[in-house]
């Protein structure tokens, strides 16, 4: 075995899947124009992934409210919307559950308006509804969250440019080259065609991966539709668990 | 079933993963917390401020960006299962650090210098944290690191600042003591002095 990286000194560290443009959207996509002035020019300088990069941090549980993973009971009323529960599990792309992680989802209410003073467009705010949302992963790797579906809204890209629907997803992994910052769609939305922060990811079999699965089994009768969405980070090329060989 | 991890990829370890997108600019509903900045409590020995400005291309301040740091404490050890060397003794070190940016661009993380680190191929790297740049704009996240300018011994023989291409300019990720027993450490996204920005 040549994948762990080893020394005689004996540290052994995991060595992690690196970057890659087949998977992740370019940082100059010119359908996007905010990219323009914010895109690196010079390439990016390979960094060798030593004890910074293989670790990340282990947030406790103290960093929870109680409520912190139900975004329709954070106020005194319930939010207006469709509820929905999002639940699924982070993996990583040997399939392996990453437990114990952080997630954190910030997202627009049900008129596709965020509770930030930048975001002004003419739609009402909801005094139940922050959108704010924190979980860590069980032990097999699970997420839940209880919210309602997020409104598409628009932004000032292009003419008539609207955002799908989506909920923002940030996960710490267990490396900090696992570290991820996401969007999940909701399946089917006629906005997709258009929206150049969705298209940016190159390949469409990888985009449709940040679409989610709307989820009969989770779904509850007079309740609350489900939708179920997997993240996978990239894993491990080797486990930390292999014995060097001598 | 979620269909995840099913629609291939092969070798590489590439199966099912998720891209990259965006923080937005809406971010700071959900990622600031109000001890973000705090690597280590407030008061800790030896702790101090790391204060800089983000800009881009155009050498305006970016208003809406987010820096999150990562660092090993003052022993140089990480409180992680892949730290093989056991226990740490900085009970109350976070490690991470995470300032969203105002107005003028500012942020400012609190915390104390790392130690020198072991490497795989017995080398030592330099005192250094690790930075993530996130903001509207950018698809995804841009690493950099902080190195320290008191390190300058450390610094010439650290694997990673002795081995970058000759068109980085490393002096970009050298923090510059500001006078107040802190330091001051500058992002520019593009352009002139533009930011070694690493692929991990």
């Amino acid at each position: 075995m040549t994948d762990l990286q080893r020394s005689e000194s004996g540290l052994v560290l995991p060595r992690y899947g690196r970057e890659n443009a087949e998977i992740d959207p370019p940082l100059d996509f010119a359908g996007y124009r905010s990219t323009a002035l914010r895109h690196p020019k010079n390439p990016l300088v390979m960094l060798p992934q030593m004890l910074t990069e293989v670790t990340a941090p282990v947030l406790g549980e103290s960093r929870l409210g109680p409520l912190d993973h139900d975004l329709t009971r954070q106020h005194e009323e319930e939010p207006i919307g469709q509820r929905i529960q999002v639940t699924g599990r982070v993996l990583d792309s040997d399939g392996r559950p990453v437990p114990n992680t952080l997630v954190e989802v910030w997202q627009a209410n049900a008129c596709g308006r965020y509770r930030h003073a930048v975001d002004d467009w003419p739609a009402p705010l909801d005094p139940n509804f922050t959108g704010v949302g924190r979980c860590f992963t069980d032990s097999e790797g699970r997420y839940r969250f209880v919210t309602i579906r997020p409104g598409a809204y628009p932004w000032k890209n292009h003419h008539n440019a609207w955002r799908p629907a989506h909920i923002h997803f940030s996960l710490f992994g267990r490396a900090f080259t696992q570290r991820l910052v996401t969007q999940m769609y909701f399946p089917d939305d006629p906005l997709f065609s258009e929206d150049p922060i969705f298209n940016s990811v190159p390949d469409p079999q990888v985009r449709e991966r940040m679409v989610s699965h709307f989820d009969w089994d989770t779904t509850e009768d007079h309740w609350q539709l489900g939708y179920t969405w997997d993240i996978v980070l990239r894993g491990p090329e080797a486990t930390v668990f292999e014995e060097p060989h001598a | 079933m979620s269909a995840a991890g099913s629609d291939g990829g092969g070798a590489g370890g590439t199966a099912g993963i998720t891209p990259s997108q965006t923080v937005g600019p809406y971010f700071a509903i959900g990622l600031t917390w109000e001890d973000g900045a705090e690597v280590v409590p407030e008061g800790s020995e030896g702790a101090f401020w790391i204060r800089g400005r983000v800009f881009d291309g155009n050498g305006d301040p970016i208003p809406d960006a987010v820096i999150e740091t990562w660092q090993a404490d003052p022993d140089g050890r990480f409180d992680h299962p892949d730290d093989p060397r056991g226990a740490v003794d900085w009970g109350s070190f976070r490690g991470l650090g995470r300032s969203g940016t105002d107005d003028e661009g500012r942020y400012a993380i609190y915390t104390v210098k790392p130690g020198p680190l072991p490497a795989p191929d017995g080398a030592t790297e330099a005192p250094h944290i690790d930075v993530s740049v996130m903001c509207r704009g950018l698809l995804a996240r841009l690493p950099t690191r902080i190195y320290f300018p008191e390190e300058e011994a450390a610094n010439a023989s650290d694997p990673v600042l002795s081995s970058l291409p000759a068109s980085a300019d490393a002096s970009t990720l050298m923090a510059v003591e500001d006078g107040e027993g802190g330091y001051r450490f500058d992002i520019r996204l593009q352009g002139e002095g533009e930011t070694v920005f690493f692929s991990v």
